[in-house]
C-alpha cells in the first residue's frame, strides 16, 4: 500500500514497514521516528540506522547479537537507543524489512 | 574408480544425498564417501515429544549405516579441518581424505557457553533444552516429580533450528500440566527476542490467539545479557528480569566448530551459500546444505529434503560442466504441534509467508495455517516416512521441490 511520509509517496506493508529500502531519506526517518516514540535522531541513531541499512543491502539478517558485535553499537546502548524495541522500531525507521521468524 | 564425492554429516541432509547420488553417479567413474562423528541416526523432530513421554528413545535413534546405500562408505570420524584449497579434509585421528566434489552438511547445534551465566550448577537442574538428547531426557526426568511453579520457554537468539518447537513446546507443556491436573499451578511465559510469537501478518493473524486461548504470557525483544542462576531469573541488557523455577531454553545455535576451524563460516559458523544453487559461493567444487547453510530460510528437515533434489541435480550439472539450476527457492513444510491431539501445517518459501489452503493438493486432505486432527495424524505419521522414505531419498507423491502458488497471494 502506498502512504505519504514527510511529503513522499511510499510503499509500506501493512504494519507500516517500507517495502522498497531506496524510497529511505532522512526525512522520513524522523517522521517514523516520532510515531515510534522517539523524538529526534541523534547521529548514533543514524550510524545505527546506517549500518543496518548496509547490512540490509549486503543481504546479512539482523539480530541483537550481530548488531551488538558491529563496533557500531553495544546491546545496551541500542535498548536505550530504542527503547522497548530495539529490532522493530531500528528496522522500521531504518527504512528496511522487520526481523522476523518463519510464522 | 578415479572420482570422489565426499560427504560431510551424515544426518538428514547428508544421508539423502549419498542416496540420491549413489543412484545417479556411475559406480565404476565415482566413489561416494561419508564421514560423522556418530553411527547414530537422531530423529531430531521426535526430540520435542520426549520430554512428555510421548516418544521414547527407542522410537528415535537408528544406526546410521541402516540408512546409508551399497557402495558408499561411511567412516566414523571426527573431522579437524576443510581445506577447499588443497580439495582435502583431514580426520581427527590423522588421516586425510581428498575430494573432487565435497557435499558439507555438518548442521549446526546448541551452544549455551554463549550466553553468560547459562551453564552452571543449575544446568540441567532447573535450566534445561531439549535439542539434545541428553536435555531432551534430562527434561522427561525432571517434568515427571516437578511440583509446578513459573515454567519459562525461553529462544536465546535466532536463527534456531526448526523454529517453531518452541511454541510447540509450550502448547505440549500446557497438555501434559492439564492431564496432569495441574496447570492451575503453572504459569508460562514465552520468551523471544523478536518482536511477538507470531511475526508474520497471515500466522499472526490466525494464530495470536493461541497463547491467550492457552492462559500465557509472552514477553517480546527480549535480548538474554545472562542468566542470573542465584535469583532464578532472565536478566534482558535493558534491565527487565523474568523469574523462573524451570526455565526451558533453546540456546544460541552455531554450525559445527571444524567450520570455525577451516575459516569456512559466518560469525556463527553457517557457510555462506548461494541461496537458489547451494554451491558454495567461494569454492565452486563444494556444496552446502540443511542446517550448515547461511541461506534466509527455516533449519528444517523438510528444507533440506527440498534442498537436496535441486542440489542431486546441480552436482551432475557441475560434474558435466554445465550451469547449474538456480531453483531453490526456501521451500520449507513444517508440522506445528498444537495440542489437544491437533496440529497446525505451515508451507512457505523466500518469498511467500505461510498462508491458508490445502496440502499437498488445493482439496487437502491437510489444511494449511489450520488447527486440525488431520495434521497432528500427519505429524506423528511423518516419523515413519522420515526413516523409510524420506532418508532414503525415495519419491513423496504430491510433494515437490518448489513451493506450489496459494490461491491467493
Amino acid at each position: 500500500m502506498k502512504k505519504n511520509i514527510a511529503g513522499t509517496e511510499v510503499d509500506v506493508n501493512e504494519e507500516g514497514y517500507l517495502t522498497d529500502m531506496t524510497q529511505w531519506n532522512e526525512a522520513i526517518a524522523a517522521t517514523i521516528a516520532v510515531e515510534e516514540g522517539i523524538p529526534t535522531l541523534t547521529d548514533k541513531h543514524k550510524q545505527v540506522l546506517e549500518y543496518l541499512r548496509q547490512q540490509q543491502s549486503a543481504g546479512v539478517a539482523l539480530t541483537i547479537r550481530s548488531m551488538g558485535k558491529s563496533n557500531v553499537v553495544t546491546v545496551k546502548e541500542l535498548y536505550d537507543l530504542f527503547p522497548g524495541g530495539p529490532l522493530k522500531k531500528s528496522s522500521k525507521i531504518a527504512g528496511i524489512p522487520k526481523p522476523v521468524g518463519c510464522i | 574408480m578415479n572420482k570422489h564425492l565426499l560427504i560431510l554429516g551424515a544426518g538428514t541432509a547428508g544421508t539423502m544425498m549419498a542416496n540420491h547420488l549413489r543412484k545417479r553417479l556411475s559406480k565404476s567413474e565415482w566413489r561416494i564417501t561419508i564421514v560423522d562423528r556418530s553411527e547414530k541416526h537422531l530423529y531430531q523432530p521426535g526430540l520435542l515429544f520426549l520430554p512428555f513421554g510421548i516418544y521414547e528413545e527407542s522410537d528415535i535413534i537408528r544406526p546410521t549405516r541402516d540408512f546409508l546405500p551399497d557402495n558408499v562408505e561411511f567412516i566414523q570420524a571426527e573431522i579437524d579441518a576443510i581445506t577447499p584449497d588443497t580439495h582435502s579434509v583431514t580426520l581427527k585421528e590423522g588421516s586425510t581424505l581428498t575430494y573432487d566434489v565435497l557435499i558439507i552438511a555438518t548442521g549446526c547445534h546448541t551452544a549455551p557457553e554463549e550466553t553468560q551465566g547459562m551453564l552452571g550448577p543449575k544446568w540441567r537442574d532447573n535450566i534445561h533444552d531439549f535439542y539434545t538428547l541428553d536435555g531432551a531426557r534430562a527434561l522427561r526426568d525432571k517434568l515427571a516429580n516437578w511440583p509446578g511453579g513459573k515454567l519459562v520457554m525461553h529462544v536465546n537468539e535466532m536463527p534456531i533450528k526448526c523454529p517453531v518447537a518452541p511454541l510447540e513446546f509450550i502448547f505440549l507443556a500446557d497438555d501434559f500440566l492439564r492431564e496432569k491436573n495441574m496447570r492451575d499451578k503453572v504459569s508460562i511465559t514465552y520468551v523471544t527476542p523478536l518482536s511477538g510469537a507470531f511475526t508474520k501478518p497471515k500466522a499472526a493473524k490466525k494464530l495470536g490467539h493461541l497463547l491467550t486461548d492457552k492462559g500465557i504470557e509472552l514477553v517480546t525483544e527480549f535480548a538474554v545479557e545472562h542468566v542470573d542462576q542465584e535469583q532464578n531469573r532472565l536478566v534482558c541488557y535493558d534491565g527487565r528480569e523474568v523469574p523462573y523455577d524451570l526455565l526451558v531454553t533453546i540456546p544460541t545455535n552455531m554450525g559445527d566448530a571444524v567450520i570455525q576451524r577451516s575459516g569456512l563460516g559466518d560469525d556463527l559458523n553457517f557457510i555462506p551459500t548461494h541461496k537458489n544453487t547451494l554451491q558454495s559461493l567461494k569454492y565452486p567444487d563444494v556444496f552446502v546444505l540443511g542446517d550448515a547453510t547461511n541461506v534466509p530460510t527455516s533449519k528444517a528437515g523438510s528444507v533440506a529434503h527440498f534442498e537436496s533434489e535441486t542440489l542431486a541435480d546441480n552436482v551432475l550439472l557441475h560434474i558435466e560442466g554445465k550451469p547449474l539450476k538456480a531453483e531453490f527457492d526456501g521451500h520449507a513444510n513444517c508440522f506445528i504441534e498444537s495440542g489437544d491431539g491437533k496440529a497446525l501445517l505451515i508451507d512457505f518459501n523466500y518469498e511467500i509467508e505461510p498462508h491458508e489452503g490445502g496440502f499437498p493438493f488445493s482439496f487437502g486432505p491437510m489444511s494449511l495455517l489450520d488447527e486440525s486432527r488431520i495434521n497432528h495424524w500427519g505429524k506423528l505419521a511423518f516419523r515413519h516416512i522420515y526413516w523409510n522414505i524420506l532418508l532414503k531419498a525415495l519419491p513423496m507423491p504430491g510433494i515437490s521441490r518448489q513451493k506450489k502458488m496459494p490461491a491467493e497471494v
